[in-house]
């Protein structure tokens, strides 16, 4: 790795910043715009069915019963596919099991209709089509344009500094947000996360904020200490598992809101939380979740293995309780008790989304201060 | 998602409720149940993961035994209080220790028996179809036959079939009742996902084992070697050696390195002034011996690439300039000829050296100064480094003559001269100024005719780290081992499926065969509803030709 400079480049790495940041902010604007307006029609809809229900002088206890059982719907897979009528009977969903005439339906399967949608794989996350959402559209798409103005500016600048575009706070912090994004970006394409939108647009924006305002560093050389292909490796899966956390940890305060609305309404009572309606149940939420935090797991797993063996090589020991390695234990440590809590009963609802959001804090911290104030071996931040 | 429990959880819920037996031997019981249980590992986790952020608050020991000193001095109050409750020592202290050994004993507890239960579920067959099916998480049924008036094929033969293609889906399976009128095939896959989690913990532990058996017989030491000079591996060669607890000197692998040149290069992009001279590279040209009588041979050293000697590793850690100096005593005698190893002090590298020279005779002479690489002096002011590069070298010393006190048998730090008890020939604020020498200016007599000193040339050194861990590779092996485990453990889905057949006639009066088939998950599963979608879909193409339908649930099904 030389150290040649381009510093033109370097400027234009900087305004593309700027532009993607205020992009960001727009699309921000559009995710809780279209939070309110599709809670808004949600309610309006609910309240029509209400009011549908009691004219027709149904009990409205058994509706209320399957739509708690549809909470659970995720792991016990009621079945709501077009082609696949199966009744769902699943030992929580029996109820909805119908009662017909022995098979006389006919409709013979052929090996064409593989279609598994419907199966329960979180299908409460799928996209609907009957829902019409315009201010999402706009946000998602605006967020596509951000992500690919925020790509040029970090890839520029990687290639001004004639290195990888991390070694330093501003650049973790642009090219977390990202990674943040491009992770957003990508699990969008397979399941409908918008509601997710303005907790991880908010936090792409606030990164990008802190780069620009609070460590701005002008492009600059790599030490010594740091050229290495370790650099590559350790940081970008380090990254990529922060990516993955500043997700789940949206999904974690979402998961204690429902829950508590959850409760509410079961006891009868209003929430004032509307927006909620437009995010998914609780347990949809934690079991996506958890999905997602077992692969962020696994990265932060070789996260810590790569830096020991990267310290090995540098420093001539794989582990020395420097600050920076301190804090990297605790997030793992944190983390590897939100795994225990899932399968530990008593530990697992909200206290597994408190743990998840103690872990983040973690991460942040870990970024933040550690990184600027703390004295250690990991002092690159470049302040 | 509490459904699915195993056995032990369900083991310690029934400790729960009981009163812990009387006794000393059922109080022990009842601590190792406590001690085992899942809730008591995630406490002891989060334990853990608290107990080691004070260690990123406090200087620790492990890290710079000075700061913790200095820490202390500082605080004289709180200090001696934080040090007795181990607070500089977190990581080797007794309740960071006792942590983690609970929750390795924990882990010992936990694992066993599930790997021995586990290992009895895999010689075992996959359990017996379960009577109602139909109470399984994932429930579906079809009726095959009846296209065109078609027949079913016979239970057992649909049996049959069905489990050699749960086989070839990765399951195994185990056919049941074949010959009566309802046989059944139970199914099991995955069964390598509990092998990932025990793998997993296990090889936890050895991590921890490894690091134990690297911290009791490994060791580490610092060597400073200048330009021309080498070092041999031996416990009287080094500057200061950390030993492990259990080490033995004997032990050491006799290797010598010769460092033949180093050169650093520092940032010379004047477009960039905030980095301008800020040091890009380093790197030592060093013959390697690997053991006395070997070739020798030349290699690079540089800051990420260490030197592995037979797992012994040698690194660069740091390095500086070392002027090669003659002092000549009152007599005219040599007393003193070679390099004195400077400590930089900031990115110019300013450079303090401290000089004693016992050998000068009638009285010891000491020197203690500066090294300037770059020196620029404007009118009236004492000169300075602008560069960390060797453009205009000088040495601004103060002399100082008398007993150096080294005889007393104290050992002394190389790097500081105590002048107290000596008397000052030149300093900076002494009438005759001090010591200076440069280019122009190579040789300076002392006052008092004490002596001389000449500037003969500038040396570069470099600091060496040599370490030998003999748990590096084990913990490393058990690292890659407990990464698979996890994968595994993670990823892989463990499942049971049963499959039922019975004959029926369909509307139409023709002989049909209706296949029931349920599926549960061990733990949580959202993939369940996907996989039963898939037997469908299995069943579908296996019997497409004679018919594949729906068969709705009757009401007899129910209750
Ligand atoms: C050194 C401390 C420990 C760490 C870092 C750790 C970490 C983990 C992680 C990350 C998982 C989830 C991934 C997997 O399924 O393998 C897990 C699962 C598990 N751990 Fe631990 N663990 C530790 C100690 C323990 C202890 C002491 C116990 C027993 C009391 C235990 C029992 C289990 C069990 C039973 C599972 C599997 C849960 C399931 O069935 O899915 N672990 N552990």
């Amino acid at each position: 790795m030389g150290s040649d400079i381009n510093v033109t480049l370097g400027n234009w790495s900087e305004w593309f910043m700027l532009l993607a940041a205020m992009t960001y902010m727009v699309v921000f604007v559009a995710f809780v715009w279209d939070m309110a307006s599709h809670s808004k029609t949600l309610g309006m809809q609910e309240a029509a069915r209400a009011r549908r229900r009691n004219a027709s002088a149904q009990d409205a206890s058994a509706d209320g019963a399957r739509e708690l059982v549809g909470a659970g719907a995720a792991h016990a897979g009621a079945s709501g596919g077009a082609g696949s009528s199966v009744a769902a009977s699943s030992g929580t969903a029996s109820a909805g099991g119908t009662t017909t005439d022995t098979g006389v339906s006919g409709e013979f399967r052929t090996s064409a209709d593989r279609s598994t949608r419907g199966a329960g794989e979180f299908e409460a996350l799928n996209y609907s089509h009957s829902a019409r959402r315009p201010a999402a559209r706009v946000a998602v798409m605006l967020m596509v344009i951000a992500f690919a103005l925020h790509a040029f500016a970090v890839v520029s600048r990687g290639v001004a500094a004639d290195r990888v575009p991390w070694a330093n706070m501003y650049e973790f912090c642009s090219t977390g947000a990202l990674v943040v994004a491009g992770v957003y970006l990508v699990t969008l394409v397979f399941k409908d996360l918008r509601f997710v939108g303005p907790m991880v647009s908010g936090l792409v924006l606030i990164m990008l904020c802190l780069a620009t305002i609070a460590f701005p560093t002008p492009v600059s050389p790599l030490q010594p200490a740091l050229q290495s292909y370790w650099l590559i490796i350790h940081v970008s899966i380090a990254v990529a598992a922060s990516g993955i956390f500043t997700i789940t940890f949206a999904m974690a305060v979402l998961q204690l809101l429902q829950s508590r609305r959850e409760k509410r309404l079961a006891l009868g009572e209003e929430s004032r939380m509307g927006f909620l309606r437009a995010v998914p149940s609780s347990v949809t939420l934690e079991n996506f979740a958890f999905r997602l935090n077992s692969v962020g797991f696994v990265f932060w797993t070789f996260t810590l293995a790569a830096g020991a063996i990267w310290a090995d090589q540098a420093w001539g020991r794989f582990w020395g309780w420097d600050t920076k390695e301190v804090w990297t234990f605790v997030v793992w440590t944190v983390y590897a008790a939100y795994m225990h809590a899932r399968v530990t009963r008593g530990w697992n609802g909200n206290r597994s989304a408190w743990l998840a959001i103690a872990g983040y804090m973690c991460v942040v911290f870990n970024f933040t201060v550690v990184n600027t104030l703390f004295p250690g071996l990991h002092s690159y931040s470049g302040l | 998602m509490t459904k699915a429990r195993t056995a032990r959880e369900r083991a310690s819920r029934r400790s729960d409720v009981e009163v812990p037996a009387l006794g000393p031997l059922g109080l022990l019981r009842w601590a190792w149940r406590q001690l085992t249980k899942m809730s008591t590992a995630l406490v002891l986790l989060l334990l853990l993961a608290i107990a080691a952020v004070p260690g990123s608050l406090f200087p620790q020991r492990v890290q710079d035994p000075d700061e913790v000193a200095s820490y202390i001095q500082a605080n004289p109050t709180m200090g001696p209080w934080l040090d007795r409750l181990q607070l500089f020592d977190v990581y080797s202290s007794y309740w960071f220790s006792a942590i983690y050994l609970l929750l390795f004993i924990s882990l010992v507890g936990c694992v066993i028996p599930r790997a021995l239960q586990h290992f009895r579920a895999w010689r075992s067959k996959p359990p017996r179809t379960p009577q109602r099916i139909s109470r399984l998480p994932q429930y579906r049924k079809v009726m095959l036959g009846g296209r065109d008036g078609a027949a079913g094929p016979t239970p057992d033969e649909a049996i049959e079939r069905a489990a050699a293609a749960l086989k070839k889906r990765g399951y195994r399976v185990q056919p049941q009742d074949l010959g009566s009128a309802a046989p059944s095939v139970a199914a099991e896959r995955g069964m390598l996902k509990e092998v990932g989690n025990i793998i997993f913990h296990v090889a936890l532990l050895a991590v921890l084992i490894s690091v134990a058996v690297g911290s009791l017989f490994g060791y580490k030491g610092q060597k400073v070697v200048v330009e021309g000079e080498s070092f041999v591996n031996t416990l009287v060669d080094y500057d200061s050696f950390t030993p492990g607890t259990n080490f033995d000197a004997d032990w050491l692998n006799p290797f010598s390195v010769q460092l033949n040149s180093f050169e650093a290069t520092f940032s010379r992009d004047t477009s960039d002034p905030e980095h301008y001279g800020q040091p890009t590279d380093f790197n030592a040209d060093v013959t390697l011996t690997d053991k006395p009588g070997a070739t020798p041979q030349d290699v690079h050293l540089a800051v990420n690439k260490p030197l592995n000697v037979n797992g012994t590793k040698v690194y660069l850690v740091g390095n500086g300039y070392a002027p090669v100096v003659r002092v000549k005593d009152g007599a005219g005698h040599v007393a003193y000829e070679g390099p004195v190893v400077t400590v930089p002090s900031d990115s110019v590298y300013t450079s303090s050296m401290t000089l004693k020279v016992p050998d000068a005779g009638p009285d010891q002479l000491g020197f203690v100064g500066l090294l300037l690489p770059t020196a620029v002096s404007k009118d009236g002011e004492i000169p300075k480094s602008v560069d960390p590069g060797l453009n205009n070298p000088a040495l601004i010393l103060s002399s100082f003559t008398g007993d150096l006190g080294l005889d007393s048998g104290q050992p002394q730090n190389v790097y500081v001269l105590d002048t107290q008890h000596l008397k000052e020939l030149n300093s900076m604020t002494s009438s005759n100024g001090p010591v200076l020498l440069d280019g122009q200016h190579r040789k300076v007599e002392l006052p008092e005719h004490k002596g001389s000193v000449e500037f003969l040339d500038v040396k570069r050194y470099v600091g060496l780290d040599v370490h030998s861990d003999p748990g590096r590779i084990p913990a490393f092996i058990s690292f890659l081992a407990a990464f698979a485990g996890l994968i595994m453990s993670l990823f892989i889905a463990r499942r049971r499926a049963w499959v039922r057949a019975t004959e029926a006639e369909d509307a139409n009066g023709v002989r049909c065969t209706v296949l029931e088939y349920g599926l549960l998950a061990r733990g949580e599963d959202h993939r369940l509803g996907v996989e039963a979608e898939k037997l469908t879909a299995l069943w579908t193409s296996l019997w497409e030709d004679r018919g594949v339908r729906d068969y709705h649930l009757k009401s007899s099904d129910e209750a």
